[in-house]
């Protein structure tokens, strides 16, 4: 099966740049997969037509609705990810950080990222690195070295396209180097392979009970 | 099967009127709508458990004992026990001390139901919640079945020679229930001891639940007490009926609309379709509920949520009385015509607790210790076989 990228975006308008954004970096990506003789599929996910469906899995301590089951369920199981926000207040948007409020802390865990962002003016750029890396980090995710970050201005300017192919070739080498598309070792490395979930399914793996009570079973063992 | 009333004891401002009842007022309506339950019929009344505003209900065990002198057959329960927090050695006694003053009309579930202040509020670590739980109901289960215990656990200083006063009524500890909306943990816990399963199910979508109660049935199985579709299961229902489904929504809205749970967010309708929430006729709630069965198989007891979000008085013993007299009377008769001969009915209840003997397996701390061990011999006498 070809890698799997998920393109986040949350961009607000039609057109939107950070959508325009979004989509030059999935076509990069594609072609630097392409280059390393893999194809690769790419679904977007526009936080915008599942922003009513956030706000209920907000105030509901988190009722699994039908979309956004799905997309957690997406970004759980892909390959690569591209994240996108336009900066609003000096930092990510407020939807784009209730989606990753409302993904399992599990779902990322060492899937390689690659973080963007749009906004009026480059006076922003740090966004990247004191916003969207962080959480990232915390989510133990592996966000490749070169953000992209477009101000307005940018769209009419050679530098960046030229960074959307440094980034762009960045995830298609981590893409490949990760899960399946990796060459094995002869040592188990199990930092590679981390357990990923989406939290919805109920596990089906339980823990033994006699498990669970070792140490508690009051004999003062344990 | 058994239908009852489970109460949160939140104390809320009625949002038509901006009135919020005092704490003797919802204090008294709880009392009220045990005593109307067990006028129309309805099998068990339980109460929930909190220890900060905007609840009432600190003290479950003075309350059910209130209860209990003012009724002659409904069953008194909890919704659930904080038993993380609370000290197992005072669960046991105070209801034990309950079981006596009610003729034996008790039983209790078992949950970790508690907000984060609380945990450190008794000395208590949140992020120890399943461990507490699994600690402490063991500890619960022992002083109710050994007549000396002594104790040494993770959470609460040791016991040497310690008897639990009064011991459980006829010698037979209360049938317990675990409540766990999404720990695979508590499930296996219920599983394990051959206790009842009750799942909320009214705030989550009916897939989820259908998955956590397949996982108890079949843990169930696997440690020996029956087949999956024996164990004892329960489930949350949440309901507002009126003459017509416009008039139930008219009226209901508003409440919904600014529930401390679910309030300004999904609308009402979203919300009956991600949930078991209904808002309509009787026939309509009867239609719904029987389709529960559907998903968990056929179980054991069905509560409803009726008196959150302020609702008045007037409003929820209405709901008690139309559930008593024209709702459960159908769902029993429907709910036995589609139940298998070998699916229990019931849960355990003290009368059959009592008639299956002091030997039966209520009766051990762990009914399925032997089992296990059986399991596991046979497993390693296999991995020898194949090495040999």
């Amino acid at each position: 099966m070809s890698p799997r990228i998920v393109v986040v975006t949350a961009g607000l308008t039609v057109p939107s740049s950070t959508r325009l954004l979004a989509d030059q970096l999935a076509e990069a990506t594609s072609t630097q997969v392409s280059a390393l003789g893999e194809s690769v599929e790419t679904s977007f996910v526009e936080l915008r037509e599942v922003a009513g469906e956030l706000a209920t899995f907000m105030v509901t301590g988190g009722i699994p609705t039908p979309r956004l089951t799905e997309l957690r369920e997406q970004v759980a199981t892909a390959d690569g990810l591209i994240a996108v926000t336009p900066v609003f207040n000096a930092s990510f948007s407020g939807l784009f950080k209730m989606f990753f409020d409302a993904v399992d802390p599990d779902s990322l865990t060492g899937t390689p990222v690659l973080v963007a962002a749009t906004a009026g003016t480059s006076r922003h750029s740090l966004v990247l690195d004191h916003a969207m890396r962080p959480l990232f980090a915390h989510l133990r995710a592996v966000v490749v070295p070169t953000g992209v970050f477009a101000a307005t201005e940018d769209f009419g300017s050679h530098g960046l396209a030229e960074r959307i192919t440094r980034a762009a070739a960045q995830l298609a080498a981590a893409v490949l180097s990760h899960g399946e598309y990796a060459v094995g070792g002869f040592a188990p490395d199990l930092a590679a392979r981390p357990r990923r979930t989406s939290g919805t399914p109920v596990e089906a793996d339980v823990t033994p009970f006699g498990d669970l009570l070792r140490g508690h079973s009051g004999s003062g063992q344990g | 099967m058994q239908f009852g009333i489970f109460s949160v004891g939140d104390l809320t401002t009625d949002p038509t009127t901006g009135r919020t009842p005092s704490e003797a007022e919802r204090i008294a309506l709880m009392t009220k709508i045990a005593l109307k339950a067990e006028e129309v019929g309805l099998d068990v009344f339980a109460t929930g458990e909190h220890h900060n505003p905007p609840f009432v209900v600190s003290s479950p065990t003075t309350h059910l004992g209130y209860i209990a002198a003012k009724t002659d057959k409904l069953l008194l329960s909890t919704s659930t026990t904080l038993v993380t927090t609370n000290d197992p050695v005072k669960i046991a006694e105070d209801y034990a001390f309950l079981q006596h003053l009610s003729g034996g009309r008790v039983d209790l579930m078992m949950g970790r139901g508690n907000t984060g202040p609380v945990y450190p509020w008794f000395g208590k670590d949140i992020r120890d919640g399943i461990k507490l739980a699994i600690e402490n109901y063991h500890l619960l289960r022992t002083l109710w079945r050994e007549p000396v215990v002594n104790w040494q656990g993770q959470f609460r200083t040791p016991l040497q020679g310690y008897t639990s006063t009064p011991a459980p009524l006829d010698g037979t500890p209360p049938f317990v229930w675990h409540g766990s909306i999404r720990s695979t943990e508590i499930a296996e816990q219920a599983a394990y001891y051959g206790d009842g399963f009750f799942h909320n199910h009214i705030f989550w979508n009916r897939e989820h639940t259908e998955a956590m109660v397949q996982l108890y049935r079949r843990r169930f199985e696997f440690y020996g007490h029956g087949a999956a579709d024996q164990a004892y299961v329960g489930l949350g229902g949440q309901v507002f009926m009126a003459e017509s489904e416009a008039e139930a929504k008219r009226v209901f809205r508003p409440y919904f609309d600014n529930a401390p749970v679910y309030g300004h967010g999904p609308s009402l309708e979203d919300f009956t379709t991600m949930t078991p929430l209904t808002v309509g006729t009787t026939e309509q709630v009867i239609e719904r509920t029987l389709g529960f069965a559907d998903y968990v198989g056929d179980y054991q007891r069905q509560m409803f949520l009726i008196d959150h979000a302020g609702l008045p008085e007037s409003l929820v013993l209405e709901q008690v009385e139309m559930l008593g007299t024209e709702v459960v009377p159908v769902l029993r008769a429907e709910f036995e015509r589609r139940r298998p001969a070998h699916v229990p009915s019931d849960p355990p209840t003290h009368a059959s607790l009592v008639a299956a003997g002091a030997d039966a397996p209520h009766h051990l701390v762990e009914p399925a210790r032997e089992h296990v061990e059986r399991l596991e011999a046979e497993q390693a006498a296999q991995t020898a076989g194949v090495g040999a």
